[in-house]
């Protein structure tokens, strides 16, 4: 094929290969040392006994039939794990529905569409520890923006994060502001991937908007909607930093904001504020996010994937 | 999109309205939480309650040399910038160099080790993170940058690696083989020629590793405990706790700490917005 190269190979294998190792061998003790390892051995974990810091004994099951069916561990991770559906639907409604409107209208490119790109994507690149304390800055009860913007027009002030049937919902708001123009980009990023060609086509034979949507916009994006949504389905099992900053670790009130990162967290290092602190209950935990998280994500791959050949 | 179909009938210029009505309240929402976080950090406590709305009486930065004197920002931003810095070298640095050695040399092993960054990507490594604990703990890095460090290098390889490989990949072999024929080392020819050529993947992979460390609160929270190694999100739970009845300090805090990364996604947002969403638009 070249001479150059094979002149190399055949004159120093030797040296060759020791050159490669090299380039290799970081990467790859990084990987081992802090990904490899920690990820078997927190399948491992969840069957032993701990006592501090180290593993003293094996248990079998016993963790996981403490977190699923001992009270009151049980309660709180059915508990968790609903606030997790709940805002999985919640962030595919809203977020998602929110940010394929915004996808549209950027898709026309009218004047000033670039700067409407660069706005809607400025939260994502703020840490939610920010976006947190600010929204709940912004809804505290008395002197919050929200309440006080509500008193002009005459409604009394609501208690968005100290009142259970309203926590939940106010977290999920901040988060959505937050995250917005990440989906937003990527379904736009799928629009402008519709040849012009196939959308005049259309224009032409008469489609109107919506027909425009139903057959030839949304089944082509199809491969950006199964990743809007598997991203937002990881995204809102690994739900932690909004909720731990605006409503705190144990998810109050009554834990209306609880979630299953916060949960596993609070059992794994929240001494101080539970009593609790097992590293046990912790890794078993951990083990089942781990295998929901990766489940429904190979489902819905595959479901999803086959929509988009059908279509 | 092709604007211009219809763009003249009536029914296209209402429809364009509406939607450029929709984006601009879009807009609203997204830009005056901001525009009200930055006006509250000039005002006093007193003015943030009584006229939430108004601009403030005087842009005094009293609230700023507050922040500046009596907390520990500016610690917390200095470990902020120095463990992403660190963080993101050594992710460009292993990962273009194992890149490098996928993508341009042809060894038995060669698909297996990529097939093994690979599958890094899928790992949640929050959900590693009693083991890692464990580990770091008993090298005794634990509550020190090099321990977070290394959790940040271990979770930002994998894309790294996937980037640059595809990236590499994609450069002529001519130029290697023209300067191993002038007797060039493979170190000379990577670091002279070839390296050059990837600059765009190197600022791709670097934002992309970049804003998620610089934000990360979850690895802080549980590898660091003493006060002078806290990164700007954990440092700011502390100062929102010091604080919690002084809104404008508070505000000024959230301005402060939101500034840096605001200002650079300004001047490279472009940059920015394909770095994050990189991923998921393959």
């Amino acid at each position: 094929m070249n001479i150059g190269r094979r002149h190399t190979t055949k004159a120093f294998p030797w040296r060759r290969s020791l050159w490669i190792a090299s380039l290799l061998t970081p990467a790859l003790v990084v990987m081992v040392l802090f990904v490899l390892w920690p990820l078997l051995s927190a399948f491992r974990l969840a069957f032993y006994e701990f006592n501090g810091l180290q593993p003293t004994g094996f248990i079998g099951f016993e963790n996981f039939r403490k977190v699923l069916f001992e009270q009151p561990y049980s309660g709180w991770t059915y508990n968790a794990l609903k606030h997790n559906i709940i805002a999985f639907v919640a962030l595919m409604v809203f977020e998602n529905g929110t940010a394929f409107l915004l996808a549209y209208s950027l898709l026309k490119a009218l004047p000033g569409h670039r700067i409407h790109q660069v706005i809607v994507f400025l939260p994502v690149v703020l840490s939610a520890v920010i976006v947190g304390f600010l929204w709940k800055l912004f809804l505290h009860p008395l002197f919050g923006l929200v309440n006080q913007t509500l008193a002009l027009v005459g409604i009394g002030a609501v208690p968005w994060l100290g009142n259970e049937s309203t926590a939940l919902g106010s977290v999920l708001f901040a988060n959505i502001w937050h995250w917005l123009g990440f989906p937003t980009l990527v379904l736009l990023a799928g629009m402008q991937r519709i040849s012009k060609e196939a959308i005049e086509a259309a224009r032409l034979d008469g489609a109107g908007d919506y027909v425009l949507m139903t057959r030839i916009i949304w089944p082509l994006i199809a491969p950006s909607i199964t990743i809007v949504t598997i991203l937002t389905f990881i995204g809102s099992f690994n739900w932690f930093e909004i909720p731990y900053v605006m409503a705190g670790l144990t998810g109050s009130p009554g834990g209306a904001t609880d979630v299953l990162g916060l949960y596993f967290y609070r059992t794994a290092f929240g001494s101080t504020t539970t009593g609790i602190q097992d590293f046990g209950q912790g890794s078993a935990l951990a083990v089942m996010m781990f295998i929901i998280v990766a489940g429904v994500t190979a489902i819905a791959l595959r479901y999803l994937r086959r929509r988009e050949i059908e279509l | 999109m092709s604007a211009a179909v219809g763009t003249r009938e009536p029914g296209e210029l209402l429809k364009n309205g509406a939607i450029q009505l929709m984006l601009a309240i879009n807009a609203v929402i997204m830009i005056y939480p901001l525009f009200v976080m930055v006006m509250s950090s000039f005002k006093t406590n007193a003015e943030i309650f009584s006229s939430p709305f108004a601009l403030p009486a005087h842009f005094s930065l009293a609230n700023a040399e507050r922040v500046w004197s009596e907390t520990n920002f500016v610690r917390y931003l200095a470990n902020s910038v120095s463990i992403t810095a660190a963080a993101v070298m050594l992710i460009l640095l292993f990962s273009t160099m194992a890149a490098y050695a996928i993508a341009r040399y042809q060894f038995r092993l060669s698909a297996l080790v990529l097939m093994f960054f690979l599958s890094g990507m899928t790992v949640p490594l929050k959900l590693a993170i009693i083991p890692l604990f464990i580990q770091l703990d008993s090298l005794g890095l634990v509550d020190s940058y090099a321990g977070l460090v290394l959790v940040y290098v271990a979770m930002g390889i994998p894309s790294a690696v996937f980037i640059m490989t595809g990236f590499l990949r994609t450069l002529p072999r001519e130029l290697e083989e023209s300067a191993r024929m002038d007797g060039a080392s493979e170190f000379r020819i990577m670091r002279s020629i070839m390296l050059p050529l990837a600059r765009p993947a190197l600022v791709i992979v670097a934002i992309q590793n970049a804003v998620p460390i610089w934000n990360d609160f979850f690895f802080p929270l549980v590898l660091i405990t003493s006060d002078n190694l806290k990164t700007l999100p954990q440092g700011l739970t502390v100062f929102v706790g010091e604080f919690t009845t002084d809104w404008g300090v508070l505000f000024t805090g959230l301005t402060l700490a939101a500034l840096p990364i605001t200002l650079l996604y300004i001047v490279l947002s472009k940059q920015f917005i394909s770095g994050i969403t990189q991923g998921a638009v393959k």
